[in-house]
């Protein structure tokens, strides 16, 4: 109807300027507090710029971002499908110390066989998480986000309590568990990483991220399990009067979910911590996940954009210190652009409404007569 | 109708060539209406048709591109509702703006409290509320919660709120879509003690019973452009349908006779608590035969709900058998009844019967989502889901054209209706459950909803129809079942049913 669309209308009906723009807010946020404590920020800035477009920089954020994006893709499907994956926390965990005793225990295993059977053993107990939420769920009711919560804790304790089995723990001083096999390991020859001038953890993770986005976008988007999946998400009520089985469609989608959370766990693993340590708190990569999907808007090609601006973020913050800002600031901007898209739905439906209502109307009428 | 309560001297209510542009799209093209003091005025149109546009334009929600508006002989111009109230116009929504855990009386008075020093004067407003409430027999109970009165009571505590603030013009819109047929009885004669009090009521409708029941004058919009006005006295239900939808309409549902064949569905002493565990299905009996249609009569709350929940699988009965076709499908789920034979049109289409968030594409394979053409190997194959959309989007009439792809949430009540009928024939299966079909459509949508019922009963299909539109019952049916307390108490053939048989049965009172 209209031609010309004013700022708000524009902002209301593009997510991806919506995000644009939130992600605007949160760099101006944090130059507020950097300002507030007489720190340039030009400088900081500039700093987290020039961090992260060097060659190495870039391979440090692509490696940094692997497992944020992985996570990012449980907590969107889980989305698409209308559960709220909040345990992508503790699948992480599991599957990352499923992969471990996998690969710590197998080491003569050729690396063909073993990378995917630390997948596989990831998945599995990721899903196993997923599943178990599910179930109490679909059998006697229990409110999904509590259980979930708990058994992060669990799969937490669980973690700290093998990585303590004389079996798996470091023979040495440190906290934490043996390194897995080199067989299991996913890094590149140390020859390349020199010649091409990587940073020295540069790993294959980012190749199976990409795969797995794809295979994530041809559930969602190409196959029936996709579209069973969605319109339980969207009306259970509908679904089930089609046919549809709502119970097992939940547990179906709170497994991938957390089989992907547990890939992530794995990937974050075997391509830069080789080893677990005994965690005195949640690392927080499954609740990354979260922050990741939100940014994303659970589209999957946009959580990998996502998942890289995260990494970005978390790398480039590390080096904030250097010209004397905390590391903190890159938490400050994180919550101030994750704030801006959560309220999103607020945000558009007031615009929305404006650009609906019978006075935004009227104006825009009036407007369009002004132009004859 | 007598107008003795008209004063055609009087008018209270005057829009004068209102024209109404959203961009290029006319919504209202030189509409003219006067309402006269103590007048009932419908105002039909079909759904889109520019009616709530003119109305929003009275109320001050909305400002006409061109015309004048009088209220009592003087030109006003209104810029929010709060003018309209004002002037002495109230509008009553179709869907009730009421806050639900407070009482009749605190949602009548809110925002007009009276106080008394800095406390609210809750006796005074309550004195007030009953003594409007008897003075026009809108009959309330001033201290009942919202949340647990009928649907009936909270409409007359919106027309009281109107009333409380000294409305003198009485907008309602649609105000009979949601009420059961003794309610509607009831708000009839509510509004003729309104006019004869000297207020002026301005009624929004598509039903045409009930613009010849109550109203004395009828204008008519069709795709926003004025009609005409009628005297209702001198034009019958054919001809305002004619003026509405622009073409000649059918009510008489063409139906050959055709003889039943074999029972398809068989149910035998069924029993059913309702959803506080109180038993509501006593022991019920009922059978349809292919090509036959059967319309289950009866007021609501006596089991209906809960047959059709038993038979589509969403509810667990305790006792009794059904059987489609022979095959047992008592307690069983939903996918198990589809599958053998039977496809339902659920009473609430966006709860049930529509994902919205879906495209209409992707809602008309709802159940068929894994068969082939539309899915190879798990993989969803869009080009003939596309094309089954195209294919039903023209024979069903869905309208917008081309929206294959759109939302199903976007569309009108009656084409989200058109889908659910287009996918639940199309699936053709032995046994069609049509729960209130039209509820909520225009003329000329019925008509298309009825010809699809009616097809699939002459292709030797078994229809079970359950509807609180009586007419529909009567004009459909083959066989009339009246259900009262949990029981079929009389079948009779559709053909020598009347409706004053019917609401004596439906009460209870006799059995044929």
């Amino acid at each position: 109807m209209t031609k010309k669309k004013s700022f708000l209308d524009v902002l209301s009906t593009s997510t991806f300027l919506h995000i644009l723009f939130s992600i605007f807010l949160g760099f101006l946020v944090g130059a507020l507090f950097l300002v507030v404590m007489g720190l340039s920020v030009g400088e900081a800035y500039g700093r987290l710029i020039n961090s992260v477009t060097s060659l190495k920089g870039f391979s440090y954020v692509v490696v940094y971002s692997v497992p944020y994006i992985v996570a990012g893709l449980s907590v969107a499907f889980s989305f698409k499908t209308g559960v709220f994956n909040i345990g992508a926390e503790g699948q992480f965990v599991v599957g990352s110390m499923a992969a471990a005793v996998v690969g710590i225990l197998c080491p003569n295993i050729p690396k063909p066989l073993l990378i995917p059977l630390c997948f596989l053993a990831a998945m599995a107990a990721g899903a196993l998480w997923g599943i178990i939420v599910g179930f109490l769920k679909t059998k006697w009711g229990i409110n999904e986000v509590l259980s979930m919560i708990m058994f992060n804790w669990i799969a937490f304790y669980l973690s700290n309590f093998i990585a303590g089995i004389p079996a798996i723990k470091n023979e040495g001083s440190a906290e934490a568990t043996k390194n897995i096999s080199a067989n299991a390991s996913m890094l590149f020859s140390k020859s390349f990483i020199k010649s091409a001038g990587l940073c020295p953890t540069a790993n294959w993770g980012i190749l199976v991220a990409i795969v797995v986005m794809l295979i994530v976008w041809f559930i969602i988007e190409k196959t029936t399990l996709g579209y069973e999946l969605k319109a339980v998400g969207s009306n259970k009520f509908a679904a089930e009067y089609g046919g549809i089985n709502v119970n097992r469609s939940i547990l179906t989608a709170l497994a991938i979910s957390g089989a992907l959370a547990g890939l992530a766990g794995a990937l974050q693993l075997m391509g830069m911590g080789s080893r677990i340590s005994i965690f005195s708190s949640q690392e927080g990569f499954g609740f990354a996940g979260i922050v990741v999907a939100l940014i994303g808007v659970s589209n999957p090609f946009g959580v990998l954009i996502a998942g890289l601006f995260y990494g970005a973020l978390m790398y480039g913050g590390s080096k904030l210190n250097l010209v004397g800002a905390p590391t903190q600031l890159i938490n400050v901007i994180v919550g101030t652009v994750v704030f801006f898209i959560a309220i999103s739905v607020i945000f558009k439906n007031i615009f929305r409404r404006r650009a609906r209502s019978p006075r935004s109307i009227e104006r825009q009428a009036e407007k369009e007569a002004d132009k004859k | 109708m007598s107008k003795e309560h008209v004063d055609m001297n009087v008018p209270v209510i005057e829009m004068r060539d209102i024209v109404k542009k959203f961009g290029d799209f006319v919504a209202n093209d030189g509409i003219n209406l006067t309402v006269h003091k103590g007048e009932i005025h419908a105002i039909l149109g079909e759904n889109g048709a520019g009616k709530s546009t003119l109305m929003n334009q009275l109320y001050g929600l909305l400002k006409p591109t061109s015309g004048e508006i009088l209220v009592n002989g003087k030109k006003i111009e209104m810029n929010n509702p709060r003018d309209a109230i004002d002037a002495g116009i109230g509008m009553v929504h179709q869907h009730f703006m009421l806050v639900q855990p407070f009482t009749v009386t605190e949602n009548i008075v809110l925002g007009t409290e009276p106080v008394k020093g800095l406390k609210l004067d809750m006796a005074t407003a309550r004195k007030n509320v009953v003594e409007i409430s008897e003075r026009y027999g809108l009959s309330i109970d001033p201290d009942a919660k919202i949340e647990d009165i009928s649907v009936g009571m909270q409409q007359r505590v919106e027309i009281l709120k109107a009333l409380y603030r000294g409305a003198d013009i009485l907008i309602l819109d649609e105000p009979t879509s949601s009420l059961t047929p003794q309610e509607i009885v009831e708000l009839i004669q509510i509004m003729h003690n309104l006019t004869a009090d000297g207020k002026s009521i301005i009624l929004i409708t598509h039903k045409l019973k009930e613009i010849k029941e109550s109203a004395d004058f009828c204008t008519i919009i069709r795709m926003g452009k004025y009609i005409g006005t009628v005297d209702v006295d001198t034009v019958d239900e054919n001809d305002l349908a004619s003026m509405m939808v622009g073409r000649k309409v059918t009510f008489k549902v063409d139906k050959p006779e055709q003889a039943p064949g074999p029972v398809v569905l068989d149910v035998k002493d069924l029993h059913g608590v309702d959803y506080r565990g109180v038993e509501i299905l006593k022991g019920l009996n009922l059978q349809v035969h292919a090509g036959e249609i059967v319309g289950i009569a009866g007021i609501d709350g006596n089991g209906q709900t809960e047959l059709v929940e038993i038979l589509t699988g969403l509810r667990k009965g305790t006792k009794g058998e059904c059987t489609v076709n022979g095959v047992s499908i008592f307690n069983k789920s939903p996918s198990f009844g589809f599958n053998h034979g039977v496809s339902s049109i659920p009473a609430d289409r966006q709860k049930h019967g529509l994902v919205l968030d879906f495209s209409i594409e992707d809602n008309l394979i709802l159940q068929n989502y894994e068969e082939s053409p539309f899915a190879k190997k798990g993989i969803l194959q869009r080009d003939p889901i596309f094309a089954h959309a195209s294919e039903s989007i023209e024979t069903y009439d869905i309208r917008p054209r081309q929206s294959e792809k759109r939302a199903a949430g976007t569309l009108s009540g009656g084409n989200q209706q058109k889908v659910i009928i287009a996918r639940e024939v199309q699936n053709d299966k032995d046994l069609l459950i049509a729960v209130n079909p039209t509820r909520g459509l225009d003329v000329g949508a019925i008509e298309y909803v009825h010809k699809y019922i009616v097809e699939q009963r002459n292709k030797g299909k078994a229809v079970l129809l359950v509807s609180f539109e009586l007419d529909e019952i009567m004009s459909l049916s083959d066989v009339i079942d009246v259900i009262f307390d949990g029981q079929i108490v009389s079948s009779i053939p559709g053909k020598d049913a009347n409706e004053n048989d019917l609401g004596l049965m439906m009460a209870g009172g006799k059995t044929a």
